[in-house]
């Protein structure tokens, strides 16, 4: 019998849905600032370099926006899966295959591209993420292996690949043997949207994938039909709904948008493929998708936040001579603290074995 | 009588419950409105109300689930306030919800630990539920999985979770309603015997005839406020619906029927083999419902229902497309979707998990089947406007009691949502119908309107067919008759040359073969 009990507290209301992240924010700011003060950092100089100096610059915020662009795209369509109950954690591994389809184009076709090469990257970037995903789709339909286990194990293959690929076929031919592709040519490269900024086209994929997805989710027949499927699959087999062409279109659409990403990030700040394109992008983009209670705009946000949370690890590094682990501790207690309240907002704790009954 | 009930003498024993001015408002409804309510210790006492009068609300404030927003509640004297279910239990008051709260994947045994604040060792729990579901005749295997157990199985876990627990006051809320004519029965012994062992028990049901069989006084709710008090014995079953609806009840008239039409469902030689061994596989149905006539199905839950509904809706398909046509096309192999497209509509026992979705709105709700055979998706775009509509078209002509379209489905009293289930289904003008327990837990006036539009729709060319365990509304409705035991369907009988006895003894499992006119019965199954 275990000492520490948890009850259900009846209905967890509307606004604690989205007080949550909130709560989560402050406490992962209130552990920071305890964490900091027990390693000897001036607290409020140290969550000032983490969270607020990265944005006291045009750079600084461009940075910022480029940041959240694979985050904001990985994460929409995982929220559209999740929904559905479709549990995609393989979105690192698509975004890297996305990014070796479509930057391969961009080697492929290198010297004699055009107008036209850039798109053909987009599109060979999503198909790339697509078919990725559709390994797992294929599986759990096919022989019921759980989604899960086959899109992680899928995220150490397709990086293993790109080792490879930057190792041997990829690589700069006049780069004196570094595991690097040669620099994309101009035709194959993310037009900037922002000048003085990184900000590329791929800002734009994203802000119409949070459109897009919203639309999805709150206009069309198929987001009525993943509603459904994710709350209460008996009811969509009564309606008839199919829910294999559902959770095909979930790992297609997420492993599309995640290969998009991929192909922006090699198209866009890094400009050729390298053995390092993704500081796991496609992972916390689950936390984004969470933080932003599955919901397009709330990602959008939640997106911007993660996204501070990695340029502002960078800057506290620098500025304050920080360990490189604490965008990972922030991320993570970021995480905790939302699980956490979710939790507490549901249920009570109870101290102490349950009594017997006179 | 009564009236002393109000002035407690001194001396006498306090009343084991006790309710003052108790009040509880949900946005939009004011479910219960000063409700006062005196339990003495031993007595059965009923709790009447149309649907959506406030009486699961109220009961489940008794029991810690809601809290009132003002009113005072006394337990054997003493004013007390349940935080909580456990505060209940703990006080002596078990409950049986309308709406089950099992883990599917769990068993009844584990299910029953979870509900009990000291569980002890499974082994012996699993013993003590044995004892008790004997005791009391409510057959259950404590070893097996909930999600294998049909409705009126799981209910039996319910009750027996309770039992276990030697409650002073059994709270029971529609507990008999997919319960068949023989456990009810077994059931009020047990009751009778725990309310004679001081047991005080609420019970709230819609069959009239059960609770004047059973209680000695009956607390009569309308929106939400006391209107009146009697002993049941003393009254008729129409005398009490009507003093629920203050108005008259309408019964409907089955006209006869015109000639039966072309089948519209054929089922022929239907088996299915089922992997999950403790379902109940259907041997060899056969039988046609043609256009204008309503065929009942009776039977005790667990004889193949669940596995004939889920055959006939494209739930499961049927690897011998033939087995099963609808309108001519052989539909064995189709899906749910295929299926509604060629005119079938659709209603199943389980309203709340199943007919609908708990947390989405009326009008998503009315999305959920409208969509295929009402214009409510364009382009793949959802007409919300539409759903909108269709919602409120069905909450209008089936007098809904919802706030509005925009209610999620779990806020709407057990009767309301299926009324609004089997409406959403009626107004899509279905080619065929197919219907399980469609008045489970709906009030008299309701269940008479749900009987009128069923045989109205029946009438204007529909083939329907119901699934119900209730045979006196089989009788209301049905033209024809059959019984289904042990997976087996048997032949129909045209209700007027058959009665009640004699399908009650086939629901047993006494098959004639054939049924004479006589009532021999040569065999039995
Ligand atoms: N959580 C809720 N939110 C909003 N309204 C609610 C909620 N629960 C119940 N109601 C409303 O309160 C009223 C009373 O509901 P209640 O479930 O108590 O009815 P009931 O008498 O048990 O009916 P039935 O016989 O159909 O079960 C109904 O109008 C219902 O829609
Ligand atoms: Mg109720």
């Amino acid at each position: 019998m275990s000492l520490l009990r948890l009850e259900p507290r009846g209905q967890a209301s509307k606004a604690m849905v989205y007080a949550t992240p909130l709560l989560a924010v402050a406490l992962t700011l209130a552990s920071g600032f305890i964490l900091f003060l027990l390693l000897g950092f001036d607290p409020l100089k140290a969550l000032y370099a983490f969270f607020v100096a990265p944005l006291t610059s045009t750079r600084g915020v461009g940075e910022l926006i480029v940041k959240a662009t694979p985050l904001v795209l990985c994460a929409v369509g995982l929220a559209i899966g999740f929904r559905a109950n479709v549990w995609n954690i393989g979105a690192e591994g698509q975004l890297t295959i996305g990014a070796i389809t479509g930057g391969g184009l961009a080697l492929a076709f290198y010297g004699d591209g055009g107008w036209w090469l850039l798109p053909l990257m987009v599109i060979g970037g999503a198909a790339g993420g697509a078919a990725w995903a559709a390994v797992p789709a294929f599986l759990r339909l096919r022989f019921n292996a759980s989604e899960i286990l086959t899109s992680l194990m899928l995220n150490y293959v397709a990086l293993l690949l790109l080792n490879y690929l930057v190792h041997g076929p990829f690589r700069d031919p006049d780069g004196f043997a570094f595991p690097e592709s040669r620099l994309f040519e101009a035709d194959a490269v993310m037009p900037i949207l922002w000048s003085g900024t990184r900000v590329h086209l791929g800002a734009l994929f994203a802000l119409l994938a949070v459109a897009g997805g919203w639309v999805l989710m709150a206009r069309t027949f198929i987001g009525f039909q993943i509603k459904v499927i994710g709350l209460t699959p008996a009811a969509a087999g009564y309606a008839g709904f199919d829910q294999k062409r559902i959770i095909w279109f979930a790992l297609l659409l997420s492993g599309a948008l995640a290969g998009l990403a991929g192909m922006g990030e090699v198209a866009g700040p890094i400009g050729q493929i390298n053995a390092s394109i993704s500081p796991g992008y496609g992972y916390t983009a689950i936390i984004v998708a969470f933080l932003g209670r599955l919901h397009p705009v709330g990602i959008l946000l939640a997106g911007l936040l993660m996204a501070l949370s990695f340029i502002g690890g960078e800057a506290a590094q620098i500025a304050m001579n920080l360990p490189k682990a604490i965008t990972g501790v922030f991320q993570g207690m970021l995480l905790f603290f939302l699980l956490a309240s979710d939790v507490l907002i549901r249920y009570r704790v109870r101290f102490g074995a349950r009594r017997a009954v006179a | 009588m009564h009236s002393h009930a109000e002035t407690i003498p001194p001396d006498a024993a306090p009343p084991r419950l006790e309710l003052r001015g108790i009040t509880k408002r949900f946005p939009g409804c004011l479910a219960n409105d000063h409700v006062d309510l005196i339990l003495k210790p031993g007595e059965i006492h009923a709790l009447l109300g149309e649907n959506g009068a406030g009486k699961s609300t109220l009961v489940k404030m008794i029991y810690g689930v809601l809290h009132a927003d003002s009113g005072v509640m006394l337990w054997q004297g003493k004013e007390t306030t349940v935080p909580n279910p456990a505060g209940a239990r703990k006080l002596g008051i078990g409950m049986v919800f309308q709406h089950f709260s099992l883990f599917d994947t769990l068993t009844v045994t584990e299910n029953i630990a979870l509900g009990l604040d000291e569980a002890g060792p499974m082994e012996a729990l699993a013993e003590r539920i044995r004892t008790v579901s004997e005791r009391y005749g409510l057959a259950l295997d404590p070893a097996r999985h909930v999600f294998h157990l049909s409705v009126g199985e799981r209910q039996r876990v319910e009750i027996v979770r309770c039992l276990l627990q030697d409650p002073k006051l059994l709270i029971m809320d529609e507990p008999t309603s997919v319960l068949t004519p023989q456990e009810a029965a077994k059931l009020f012994e047990t009751l009778r015997r725990l309310a004679a062992e001081g047991c005080t028990i609420l019970y709230i049901s819609h069959k009239l005839e059960e609770i004047r069989a059973l209680c000695s006084r009956a607390t009569v709710l309308r929106a939400g406020k006391v209107v009146g008090a009697c002993d049941p014995r003393q009254e008729t079953a129409r005398g009490l619906a009507e003093m629920m609806m203050g108005a008259e009840l309408a019964i409907p008239e089955r006209p006869p029927q015109a000639q039966a039409g072309a089948p519209r469902l054929s089922v022929r030689h239907l088996s299915t083999t089922s992997a999950n061994p403790f379902a109940t596989n259907l041997k060899d149905v056969s039988f046609e419902v043609r256009a204008g006539e309503i065929l009942g199905i009776a039977g005790v839950a667990g004889n193949g229902q669940a596995e004939l509904m889920a055959a006939l809706s494209g739930e499961t398909l049927i690897a011998d497309a033939t087995s099963v046509v609808i309108e001519g096309t052989a539909a064995g192999q189709l899906g749910p979707r295929a299926r509604r497209a060629l005119g079938l509509a659709f209603v199943p026992e389980e309203r709340l998990g199943r007919g609908a979705v708990p947390e989405l709105s009326l009008s998503e709700n009315a999305l959920l089947s409208g969509y295929a055979r009402e214009p409510l998706v364009r382009g793949g775009m959802v007409h919300f406007a539409r759903a909108r509509a269709y919602a409120e078209t069905i909450i209008k002509g089936f007098n809904v009691v919802a706030h509005g379209h925009r209610a999620e489905a779990r806020s709407l009293s057990g009767g309301n949502l299926q009324k609004f289930i089997i409406g959403r289904e009626i107004l899509q003008r279905p080619k065929l119908l197919v219907v399980g327990q469609p008045t489970w837990g709906v009030d008299a006036g309701a269940a008479a309107a749900i009987h009128k539009a069923l045989i109205g729709l029946a009438r204007s060319g529909a083939a329907v067919l119901v699934i119900s365990q209730d045979l006196d509304e089989l009788f209301v409705l049905s033209d024809r008759i059959s019984v289904l035991f042990h997976g087996r369907l048997s032949d129909s009988r045209p209700t007027h040359e058959t009665s009640v006895e004699r399908i009650g003894l086939l629901m047993g499992g006494l098959f004639g073969t054939p049924p004479d006119e006589d009532g021999e019965i040569v065999r039995a199954v």
